[in-house]
């Protein structure tokens, strides 16, 4: 496996759909994983990222980005959050 | 009306410049633990907190958590959550979890709330802050998720009282304790780093997914709700070890000597979580093989992989702990089963589709080594003769497990592990090299262990007979021992009536 | 190596010193090749207890329940104490044959490998 394989768990449920949907849009290259109950792995080489307006686009309405805490089960790597971002990355 | 801050902004104007250098003490008089352990910091303003949650951001998030979870612990009630699990005998992974892990949420809580008054810098002590809270919170809702199955089920009713005096208890019991009774930067490497870090997504991760699988909607949500506070922890972990040894260059070698050690120690704990996990849930969506294959070779392999730039390593003893993977849950599970006539929770004889289920997760060692065991003990249950261990096992002197492990890296799987040390000319016993360097490191404090087969023998555990003991951990006759014909097992039998087919496909063989 | 502290020197003390014990001293005692009957055991036993004690009353009493038992002959049993290997005198007490005070005393039955031969 790759060196630097980050990941970021979110509960599989409405809420967490936008922010689902805009890791999916926004990581071309992540692996979707469903095989656990109740939860949705993401995962990418290196790098993981959404954006606010991606996210606020799919729900439809603004959304904080700080609301992924509602959803979030687990990450890896070093985090990076603004108003209008949110990253995963090693080194 | 002024510009709205952005987060940057708010999180500097929230943890920056709301100190003062005291005038009337001098500061390591007010911070008095803050410099012995060796530990140098010149510039806490170096301290940064990723997610930048502010005070208001915090409690509202907190609080859209708790509606969410209540809301659904409400109606697992209404609708009798407790009879659409998959069988009764899974409660018991519960009962462990309340017993042995909701205490420690509250030993964490009180650790962190000491950190955010020992550390001088401001980010420092809001971070501490907030997750002393966090960690109130998860104690509490556990116990209020957990009370509903108290109402129908054994062993949940005083999980903090059996954890203080509890010979498996001991085991994460001593672990916190251990963290708690050092200093504040040991502390949080050892709970922020080792274990919320590097372990603790084997703990709740597929755990919570094992609930979901086993239709117990409450854990789940309790769970996953208690795992986004867990995410900012985990981050936070990452960044303190960071703040640390960027600070000073001697700092390196302390905390990578912490690392190792509380690797270790909280690894021996999820011994107990491997067991849960492979054997306590009726179905399990996954092995604790596979878990650690994902969340410690190929996650911490990533994670030290980074943090080599700092001159940190993988924990010692971590390719020994890859090497139990194969073996660990079979050999903690196996201890449970042949005492649980003095534990607060039940055991059997995992049933012939969970045998299979083994074989398939585990071909190199399950029909090899522990299939044998299992049939053996079967056999003995068929005969009247159910298989319960007629003394006290030997404990470790640091992990407290019952000495059950064996030399598997060694190549030899069936021979137990003893290490021994002398100390002040009396002889201390561990189970692995692992332990054995730890006692060796500080043995003034592991000598203090309170080992519960010694304490029983000094007449400290309210008597010599078992029963006595049981009385002592407030245990009740119904709440250990075979969960075959157990009052569990009896109203779960009754609630489902006749329609059953349930219970029958899962008798053991 | 020492512990670190923050006032003075970490307080010395030993909570399973043998004074606590009433008399008795901690013995730990394993079947080596018969894991399923579980770690070794821990026993508070006097130092003067005949070392034949614990062939005849308090080992049948732990590994009594195991198939293998029945066939168990002492005459052939082959024993380790603190690492060492040990001869029995049966007629001893423990402390004559230097069983002390959180001694590990294991013990081997040729021919006996456990339950089919599988080391449990």
């Amino acid at each position: 496996m790759s060196k630097d394989k980050l990941f970021i768990i979110l509960q599989n449920t409405e809420d967490a759909r936008p922010f689902t949907e805009a890791f999916e849009q926004e990581n071309p290259n992540a692996v979707f994983k469903y095989d656990q109950p109740g939860m949705i792995r993401i995962e990418n080489n290196g790098f993981l990222g959404i954006t606010k307006e991606v996210v606020s686009e799919l729900a439809g309405h603004e959304v904080e980005l700080q609301e992924l805490h509602l959803v979030l089960v687990s990450l890896s790597g070093h985090v990076d959050e603004d108003d209008d971002y949110f990253r995963l990355s090693w080194n | 009306m002024a510009k709205k801050l952005n987060m940057r902004k708010r999180y500097e104007v929230l943890t920056r410049g709301l100190g003062w250098e005291p005038t009337y003490q001098p500061k390591e008089k007010v911070f008095p633990q803050e410099t012995y352990e060796g530990i140098k910091i010149v510039d806490w303003d170096k301290w940064e907190d990723p997610f930048r949650l502010t005070t208001d951001a915090y409690w509202k998030y907190q609080a859209e958590k708790d509606k969410k979870l209540y809301a659904v612990i409400d109606s697992f009630a209404q609708n009798n959550g407790h009879l659409n699990i998959t069988d009764a005998s899974y409660i018991n992974a519960l009962k462990i979890f309340i017993q042995g892990v909701s205490p420690l949420e509250y030993g964490a809580h009180r650790g962190y709330a000491n950190l955010a008054r020992q550390f001088s810098g401001e980010g420092a002590q809001l971070a501490c802050q907030m997750q002393s809270i966090d960690e109130l919170r998860h104690s509490q809702t556990q116990i209020h998720t957990l009370s509903h199955y108290n109402k129908h089920f054994t062993g949940l009713h005083d999980p903090f009282h059996m954890h203080d005096r509890v010979w498996y208890l001991s085991v994460p019991k001593s672990y916190f304790d251990d963290a708690r009774a050092s200093g504040p930067f040991e502390f949080i490497t050892s709970i922020s780093f080792a274990f919320e870090y590097i372990l603790t997504n084997l703990l709740f991760v597929p755990f919570m997914s094992g609930a979901a699988h086993n239709g117990d909607m409450a854990t789940v949500t309790f769970g996953f709700s208690a795992q986004s506070d867990e995410s900012r922890h985990m981050t936070l972990g990452l960044e303190i070890i960071k703040f640390i040894v960027e600070q000073h260059e001697d700092n390196l070698e302390i905390v990578q000597g912490w690392i190792d050690k509380h690797f270790w120690r909280a690894y021996r704990v999820l011994g107990l979580v491997s067991a849960m996990q492979d054997y306590m849930l009726p179905d399990s969506p996954m092995s604790w093989k596979e878990a650690w294959d994902i969340y410690f070779v190929d996650n911490c392999g990533a994670l030290f992989n980074d943090l080599g730039r700092y001159g940190l390593r993988m924990p010692k003893f971590h390719e020994q702990a890859t090497v139990e993977a194969e073996h660990l849950s079979h050999q903690v599970y196996t201890v449970l089963y042949q005492f649980s006539n003095a534990a607060g929770f039940q055991t059997t004889v995992p049933t012939k589709e969970k045998m299979d289920w083994l074989s398939e997760k585990y071909p190199n060692t399950f029909d090899k080594y522990y299939r044998p065991r299992w049939e053996m003990y079967a056999q003995m249950e068929k005969e009247g003769k159910r298989y319960f261990n007629a003394g006290l096992p030997q404990i470790c002197q640091v992990c407290q497990v019952p000495m059950c492990f064996t030399e598997i890296s060694k190549g030899k799987p069936m021979d137990l592990s003893y290490r021994v040390s002398e100390f002040n000319s009396d002889k201390y016993h561990t189970c692995s090299d692992g332990c054995k360097e730890i006692f060796d490191h500080e043995p003034e404090k592991y000598t203090h262990a309170w080992i519960p087969p010694h304490q029983i023998f000094q007449g400290n555990c309210g008597g010599a007979e078992i029963s006595d003991v049981l009385k002592y951990y407030n245990f009740n006759p119904e709440d250990g021992g075979e969960y075959h014909g157990s009052a569990d097992e009896q109203m779960w039998k009754s609630a489902h009536g006749n329609n059953d087919n349930n219970s029958d496909a899962k008798e053991s063989v | 190596m020492s512990v670190k502290t923050n006032f003075g020197e970490y307080p010395v003390g030993n909570k399973d010193a043998i004074e606590n014990f009433h008399g008795n001293q901690l013995v730990y005692i394993a079947w080596d090749n018969h894991l399923a009957i579980g770690p070794a055991n821990v026993f508070a036993f006097p130092p003067e207890m005949s070392f034949s004690t614990l062939t005849e009353e308090v080992i049948p009493n732990i590994i009594g329940a195991h198939p293998d038992f029945e066939c168990v002959d002492w005459t052939t049993a082959t024993w380790v104490l603190d690492g060492e290997p040990l001869s029995p005198n049966m007629g001893e007490s423990l402390i004559e044959n230097g069983v002390g005070h959180k001694s590990l005393l294991r013990f081997k039955t040729p021919g006996l490998n456990g339950y089919q031969g599988t080391g449990n």
